[in-house]
This record gives structure tokens, C-alpha cells and sequence, in this order.
């Protein structure tokens, strides 16, 4: 062989390996522009859930947790949780190992590790507070999934597809939220006669083990008009603000506008659709 | 000439079915786990990946180092490679085939493994990961079979093979590349969210794919007449030497990045994994992994100054022990350290250490016992071919 083939087999090798990433870099460099001209929230990508984008005039769902009215009111966060979990059929293992949550209490440092600082006051040293999936407008679940069985919504919701899922887990390591569990065993089953699910509700699917599972944003309600569960077992006490984003008249939109709040990790890019006053 | 396989003395057949003995005890594992879900294994919310994709990373590593014996023969027309050319591109097929099963035993639904290609997903890396492993495996089988039996036949192998030799270089890098990428695209994942990672597992690829095959090629000299000649194996020293050095170096500049900047979210995992981490709330220490990573270490190092003086003195055994240690120590860096400290602390800053159950280490030792005996089958015939080969000219 001469040496002008060899040295375009060896640049023709480097383009290949370059060519493999080149997609995905691409798609990205693409949607950081259009976020860049479009600012938070509207002009949303398209690309990242493999067709299942948004409009740039959609909806978006968010919330706002009232971190201070859940610590004027002990046990409102516990009432929450337990809403989401018993109507969704989250499964109780009773360990940590196996454990899936939808919606749970961290503490400060956990919840928001890079606005800790070591001269927290006492109630944020003290105080729990809730997280659950942040529905991101740029979520890395979705980007990472090989199945398209996590997606994101018309409206913003990321939602999963139990029936394609094949429990790669890849979207757990993705998630830089620990927003998702994954069922290592089966949930419908039992230990000692105690079974996982303590009352199975009809209304909505259990799940098979192998597969992963988070918060839906409760998307079947909204489609009835309701607000999410957890929102809903709050009352009228305003610690959980649910609505659209892109709705400039919304209660949350005028909360956002009003208030002071903070998101977590949002420097990675990710941009959550969940909220925080502190 | 897959009859070749079915020719051998009693030190063959022994090794042979102890292979097939642990390949039956990693299927009543697999039973086992496929009954009862992955919660079989060691595995938890916090670590969600546990040995079978670390051996999966780590074996990637191991098809992607054949190159170092592929590229020097068809690219530079390295005469002296001529023996072991074959041997690195049947080593490729063992181990991607070790990669597809490990994938297949960490799937909690594998039934649905398919879905990857009937949803094809090209913003995930997984999938181009799929095809870069199929397509290596495809283009290895193909290449090794096709110029084996020309050898076997006493002709020429023919021109159709060779694009598909030249295609399989850059494709090898490929396969670790986009391995890599599997990880270091992910945000909040310091410890993997960094751009030597592609080059680092290249880099250590190209030492412990080659180590082990020199490994393999000394116990060779001892058992059979196969003899991979002085000169190759000298040559070996200098790739795995070098490789060897540059992934120490690339892990020294994330040990500096990681320190100097002194960034906790770029330190605590390299704490983990060398020092050991303590939690922020009740401060308890958990290190589990330290006495390997340092192991780790101090195995790569004396394997490297074991390696050249053991050309130096001409020591086959010398050589032998330093490719064991380099092996050795890269499968524990990349084995374990890199996929399981990537999960410490999770994106939540809480610790949660990860021990493999028996379960899960009998789906492995299966597993590699697949590959083992793959690779005893394809080296067989290849020596058998190589050898009556020789005996004719
Ligand atoms: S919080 Fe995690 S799971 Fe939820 S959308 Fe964002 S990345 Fe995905
Ligand atoms: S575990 Fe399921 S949802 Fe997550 S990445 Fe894999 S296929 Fe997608
Ligand atoms: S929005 Fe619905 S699914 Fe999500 S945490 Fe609240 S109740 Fe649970």
C-alpha cells in the first residue's frame, strides 16, 4: 500500500470516530442556540425527546413548593407524600435498598448540595424538604434513554412508558436528581404476608419489576382538569403552586413573578420545572 | 476447521469443562436473578450500576486493545505481528461477545432488549454503543474467519476482506470511544463528566487488551508449540509500557484538576475512591473501595518498571507477572473503581456503598467463563492452522 493511502485510511479512521459523536454534539449545539435567543421556558427544544417536543407557544407544567409553609405545618409534607404514593401503587419494601419514592424529604444540603454553605441558619440546618421529578425542560432522563420509554410531553411533562422500558437504567444515572427508582423486585409480591402495595388502587396500573418509575406530574388528573395529588392534599394552604409556566396569568406564573425562588442544580442546564421559596 | 477444536490432549479437556462447569453454575445464577428481579444482585437505588456493567466497560477496553495487534500488521506492515494479528482480532470476539452478555444479565427486562432496535433513539449513546459493538463483533468474526481459512487453504486471504480490515481500525477506537461517552455525558456525575475520560479508557485499553493477550501467549509457549517470537513480544512491552504510562498520566491530571481546583464535587469521588469519604450529617467513613484503588496503583506502577526490565534481562516469567499486574491492576481501575465511584456520593450527596452478591458473582465468573472458552475454541484452531501451516512451508 503507498503512503498517501495509508495516511488517508488513518485520517478516514479519526473521521469516523469524530462522525460517530457528531449527531448528538450536534443536536445539542443546536438547541443551546435556540434557547439562548428564546430565553426560560418558551421556545422550548424539540429534538431532545426524539419528536416528542413542544410548541413554542405550549404549555408548560411547573410548581412552586413553599418551603416555609411546609415548616409552619408539620406533617403537611407526610400527607403529600403519602396522597402520591398509596393512589399511585408505590410499593413500601421496607429497606433502603429496593426503595422507589416519587416525592420525599432531604434535607437542605442533600436536596440543594451547591447551595449549602456551613453557616446555615438553624431552620435550614433543621428543616426537610420536599423534591420529586423536576419535569425538565431540558431533561438528561430523556437525552440518555436508548427507548424512547422516558419522553417528554406536549406539555412539558416527562413521562414513562412501563410497557417499553427495558430496566437499562441508564436514565438513573443521567438524572442529576435522583428522581427515579427503579423496581428490583417485583412489587406486587409480599414478605411475611405483608404485601408491598398495602391497597392496590384499581384506578391506576402497578408496575413489573425490571423497569423504572417516577413522579408523572399526576398527567392523568390534569387531563381531567384536577391538580396534582399532592398539590391537591395541601388544601388551600398554597405550600404547593401548580399550573402552566408559558401562562403568564396562572397562579404559579405570578408567584414566580412576585417571589424569590430557587431551583436545583440549575447550572447544570437542565432547567426544572420545579421551584423553591426558601 | 472448527474440527481443530475437537482435537486435544487432557490438560485441554479439563480446562474445558471446568469452563463449562462455571458457565452452569452462572446460568442457575442467571435463574436465579431472572426469577427473582435484580434485586438479586448487590445493586440499589444509589448504585444503580454494579460489576456486570463495570465488566462491561472494562471488556470494551479489552476487544478495542486487539487494534494494538491489528493495526501495526495491516497498517505499518509489521512482518513480525504476522503470528498474533489473529490472535488480537479473535480476542476482540471473545470479549464484545462477554460485553453483549453482561449487557443482556443487567437488563431488568431483557426480554425487551430489543426495543432498543425497534425504537431506535439516536440521542442516546446506548444506541450508538449497540452499534459499534455489533458491528465490531460483525467485522471480527468476518476479518479473523475469512483470513484464517485462507491461511488454512495455503492461498492468499481474498481482496474483499482487506476494507473491512481497514474499516475495523478506526472502528475499534470507536467502540471505546462511544463506551466512554456513555459516561461522561452525564451532568451532575462529576467524577465521569470529564473529557479525558475517551482518552484515559483508550489509553488503558491499549495496555490491558495487549497484557493480556501476551499473558495468554506465554502460557501458550509453555503448553504448545506456539511461540509468538522474541521480537513481537518485545514490541508488546513498548505498546503496553507507553499505553500504560499515559493513563497513569491522564489520571494525574485528574487527581491535579480535582485537588488543586479544589472543587468538592471533583474531589469527593477521587476521596472515595483513594481515601475514603465521610458522610456530611453523621460523619462515618465509608471506603470499601480504597484497598483496591491503591492496589490498583502500586500494581500499575511495578507492572510498568517490571515490564521493561523484563525485556531488559530477557525473562519470560518476569514479563508474565508484570503483564499480570498491569492486567490486574487496570480491571480493578476500570473494573471496579470507575463505574461503582462514579455513584459516590450520588447526585444527592449521600453515600451508599455497593458489595456484590453471590448471586451476581456467579453471573459473572459465568460469564467470563464464556469468554474463556470462546477464546480457547478460536485460539485452537487458529494455532492448530498456524502450526501444520509451518510444518508444511
Ligand atoms: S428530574 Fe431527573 S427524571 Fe425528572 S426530568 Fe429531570 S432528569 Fe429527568
Ligand atoms: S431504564 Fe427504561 S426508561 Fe430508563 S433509560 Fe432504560 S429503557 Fe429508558
Ligand atoms: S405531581 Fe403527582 S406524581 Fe408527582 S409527586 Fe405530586 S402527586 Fe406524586
Amino acid at each position: 500500500m503507498d503512503s498517501t493511502r495509508r495516511k488517508f485510511l488513518k485520517i478516514a479512521g479519526l473521521s469516523a470516530v469524530a462522525g460517530i459523536g457528531a449527531p448528538a454534539g450536534l443536536n445539542m449545539l443546536m438547541n443551546k442556540n435556540v434557547q439562548a435567543a428564546g430565553g426560560h421556558g418558551d421556545a422550548a427544544p424539540a429534538a431532545h425527546g426524539g419528536g416528542h417536543g413542544e410548541a413554542p407557544t405550549g404549555k408548560r407544567y411547573g410548581m412552586v413548593i413553599d418551603t416555609v409553609k411546609f415548616h409552619e405545618r408539620p406533617g403537611l409534607a407526610e400527607k403529600a407524600i403519602k396522597a402520591c404514593h398509596s393512589y399511585h401503587n408505590v410499593p413500601d419494601f421496607g429497606n433502603n435498598k429496593d426503595e422507589i419514592k416519587w416525592l420525599w424529604n432531604e434535607r437542605f444540603a442533600n436536596a440543594f448540595p451547591d447551595k449549602s454553605h456551613y453557616k446555615k441558619d438553624d431552620d435550614l440546618n433543621s428543616n426537610q424538604f420536599l423534591v420529586l421529578c423536576n419535569h425538565c425542560d431540558n431533561p438528561p432522563c430523556v437525552r440518555a434513554c436508548p427507548t424512547k420509554a422516558t419522553f417528554k410531553n406536549k406539555d412539558g411533562i416527562v413521562m414513562m412508558d412501563f410497557h417499553r422500558c427495558i430496566g437499562c437504567r441508564f436514565c438513573m444515572a443521567a438524572c442529576p436528581y435522583g428522581a427515579r427508582s427503579f423496581n428490583w423486585r417485583d412489587p406486587r409480591g409480599e414478605k411475611d404476608g405483608r404485601p408491598f402495595i398495602k391497597e392496590t388502587n384499581k384506578l391506576f396500573p402497578t408496575r413489573m419489576r425490571g423497569v423504572v418509575e417516577k413522579c408523572n406530574f399526576c398527567s392523568w388528573r390534569l387531563a381531567q382538569g384536577k391538580e396534582p395529588l399532592c398539590v391537591e392534599a395541601c388544601g388551600g394552604t398554597g405550600a404547593m403552586v401548580f399550573g402552566d409556566l408559558n401562562d403568564p396569568h396562572s397562579e404559579v406564573s405570578q408567584v414566580l413573578r412576585t417571589r424569590f425562588t430557587i431551583q436545583r442544580k440549575p447550572t447544570l442546564g437542565t432547567k426544572p420545572s420545579v421551584f423553591y421559596i426558601i | 476447521m472448527l474440527e481443530k477444536a475437537l482435537k486435544g490432549n487432557g490438560t485441554y479437556w479439563a480446562w474445558m469443562f471446568l469452563l463449562l462447569g462455571i458457565m452452569g453454575v452462572g446460568g442457575i445464577c442467571y435463574i436465579v436473578q431472572y426469577n427473582y428481579g435484580l434485586g438479586a444482585t448487590g445493586m440499589s437505588r444509589d448504585v444503580t450500576w454494579g460489576i456486570y456493567i463495570s465488566q462491561f466497560t472494562f471488556l470494551v477496553g479489552v476487544a478495542a486493545g486487539g487494534l494494538m495487534l491489528v493495526l501495526p500488521y495491516y497498517l505499518h506492515h509489521y512482518k513480525d505481528f504476522g503470528r498474533i494479528t489473529i490472535l488480537g482480532e479473535f480476542m476482540a470476539i471473545a470479549a464484545v461477545i462477554m460485553c453483549l452478555l453482561f449487557i443482556m444479565a443487567d437488563l431488568g427486562q431483557p426480554l425487551r432488549a430489543l426495543n432498543v432496535v425497534f425504537h431506535p433513539t439516536p440521542n442516546s449513546m446506548l444506541f450508538y454503543d449497540m452499534i459499534v459493538l455489533n458491528g465490531y463483533l460483525f467485522l471480527n468474526v468476518i476479518c479473523g474467519w475469512a483470513v484464517l481459512h485462507a491461511e488454512y487453504k495455503g492461498v492468499k486471504y481474498s481482496n474483499w476482506v482487506k476494507p473491512l480490515i481497514y474499516l475495523s481500525i478506526p472502528w475499534a477506537i470507536s467502540i471505546h470511544t462511544v463506551t466512554a461517552y456513555l459516561y461522561c455525558g452525564l451532568p451532575g456525575r462529576h467524577f465521569w463528566l470529564t473529557a479525558v475520560l475517551a482518552p484515559r479508557f483508550l489509553a488503558s485499553a491499549f495496555a490491558a487488551g495487549p497484557a493480556l493477550l501476551l499473558i495468554i501467549a506465554l502460557v501458550m509457549k509453555q503448553t504448545t508449540k506456539f511461540d509468538v517470537g522474541r521480537v513481537a513480544q518485545n514490541k508488546l512491552v513498548t505498546i503496553i509500557g507507553y499505553a500504560a504510562i499515559v493513563n497513569f498520566f491522564l489520571l494525574g491530571c485528574e487527581v491535579f484538576v480535582g485537588y488543586y481546583s479544589n472543587i468538592p464535587g471533583h474531589m469527593h469521588t477521587l476521596d472515595y475512591l483513594y481515601f475514603g469519604l465521610a458522610d456530611h450529617h453523621t460523619g462515618e467513613v465509608f471506603n470499601n473501595l480504597v484497598p483496591f484503588m491503591r492496589a490498583s496503583v502500586v500494581m500499575g506502577l511495578a507492572g510498568i518498571a517490571l515490564l521493561f526490565y523484563s525485556r531488559k534481562v530477557q525473562s519470560d516469567a518476569q514479563l508474565a507477572v508484570a503483564c499480570v499486574l498491569i492486567f490486574t491492576s487496570f480491571w480493578i481501575d476500570k473494573g471496579l473503581g470507575l463505574v461503582l465511584g462514579g455513584f459516590v456520593p450520588t447526585p444527592l450527596e449521600h453515600i451508599t456503598e455497593y458489595y456484590p452478591t453471590a448471586v451476581e458473582l456467579g453471573i459473572t465468573a459465568g460469564i467470563w467463563a464464556t469468554g474463556g472458552f470462546i477464546l480457547t475454541i478460536l485460539y485452537k484452531v487458529a494455532i492448530s492452522v498456524k502450526l501444520e501451516n509451518e510444518k508444511t512451508a
